[in-house]
């Protein structure tokens, strides 16, 4: 087995709250060594207190059995994961879904723009900071009226 | 790095987050039922990752010792009853822990994740600073907490957070008692853990 298959198994693992990406869209996967029929993953959280994290590592644990290997899933809880790690196939996957992708973190500290993922108007605006899971907010798109999701920058 | 220092942070973030849930489902508006909500798992979430920098097992160090060993400072305690209060003691509290989780990055590497994350909370809390500053009942709830917020702190940190907050440093209630609220809230916290000591299933 090669740590391609594996990274390839793990790209049919959907995220549990946001089953479009999955968790190597997400950018959660930090390294994955193969060696001897054991294989070790490192995975960081996305939010420290989703309650996705202990789905994720059970559905990593799984895929790594499922290729007949045994796994050994290292959850890192560094600063290593931040939004910049989702890929730009993921960030795509988020926009046509409806969720709207997170804007890269230096742009975000520079300049409150957040685009419509319907129409792409940038007259959006703040309806709550928090949603229904800690990675996203409200928005509301005045363009095309239409209420949309934005997952946080962090 | 200093333990009880680590402790006294992951007690504070715990129990706020227990205090601040305590508005899910009766906020004065659907949006902040959402917001607490979501802040109060986050400040779990932050509770959880210090645990485990000092055990292995965080639902043991949060839920099996008894109330007089927490280490939380007696402000995140507090069983506030209205949303003047609430607010305040939102807003002085994430001011202080930005102070501290900023000191602790270059020596603890979740200090920064957890920053990232507190970031939302901030704007959520100067939102409301904002909103509610010219407002008398806001402003008596700031001055009545603040002896309470300025022990969230070491001693040498208070002058940052008076600075940033606009009010001169006071006697601070520091950590190490607790009040009968405490007691009422362990024992909500510990009661699934007590009555399924082998692990809950749902």
């Amino acid at each position: 087995m090669t740590a391609e298959q594996v990274w390839a198994a793990f790209e049919e693992i959907p995220d549990p709250e946001i089953p479009v990406v999955s968790l190597v869209d997400l950018g959660v996967i930090r390294s994955v060594d193969v060696h001897d029929g054991h294989v070790r993953v490192e995975f960081t959280p996305t939010f420290l207190g989703c309650p996705a994290l202990e789905v994720m590592k059970r559905a990593l644990e799984e895929s790594v059995r499922g290729l007949g290997a045994e796994p050994q899933v290292q959850v890192v809880n560094d600063d290593s994961w931040g939004t910049d790690k989702i890929t730009p196939e993921g960030r795509e996957k988020l926009r046509a879904a409806g969720f709207a992708p997170p804007a890269p973190r230096l742009v975000q500290l520079q300049s409150q723009v957040h685009r419509c993922p319907y129409c792409g108007s940038t007259e959006t605006k703040l309806e709550n900071l928090f949603g229904p899971t800690p990675c996203r907010s409200l928005r509301y798109c005045t363009s095309c009226r239409q209420p949309f999701e934005q997952f946080k920058t962090i | 790095m200093n333990a009880q220092l680590l402790l006294g942070l992951a007690d504070d973030e715990l129990v706020i987050g227990w205090r601040d849930s305590e508005w899910t489902g009766i906020a004065p508006m659907l949006e902040e039922d959402v917001a607490f909500s979501s802040i109060a798992q986050n400040e779990i979430g932050h509770a959880r990752a210090v645990y485990e920098l000092l055990t292995d097992d965080a639902d043991t160090l949060a839920f099996d010792r008894p109330p007089d060993e927490y280490r939380c400072a007696p402000l995140v305690e507090l069983h506030l009853l209205d949303w003047a209060h609430t607010i305040a003691r939102r807003w002085l509290y994430e001011v202080a822990d930005e102070i501290r989780i900023t000191a602790l990055m270059a020596d603890v590497p979740v200090a920064a994740k957890i920053n990232r994350e507190e970031a939302y909370h901030r704007m959520h809390a100067e939102m409301w600073r904002v909103r509610l500053r010219g407002e008398p009942r806001f402003q008596e709830a700031v001055r009545e907490l603040w002896p309470y917020a300025l022990g969230v702190l070491e001693p040498g940190q208070r002058a940052e957070l008076a600075a940033r907050v606009g009010l001169d440093e006071v006697e601070a209630v520091e950590r190490g008692t607790h009040d009968d609220s405490f007691t009422a809230l362990h024992e909500e916290m510990t009661i699934v853990r007590r009555s399924a000591p082998a692990g809950a299933q749902w």
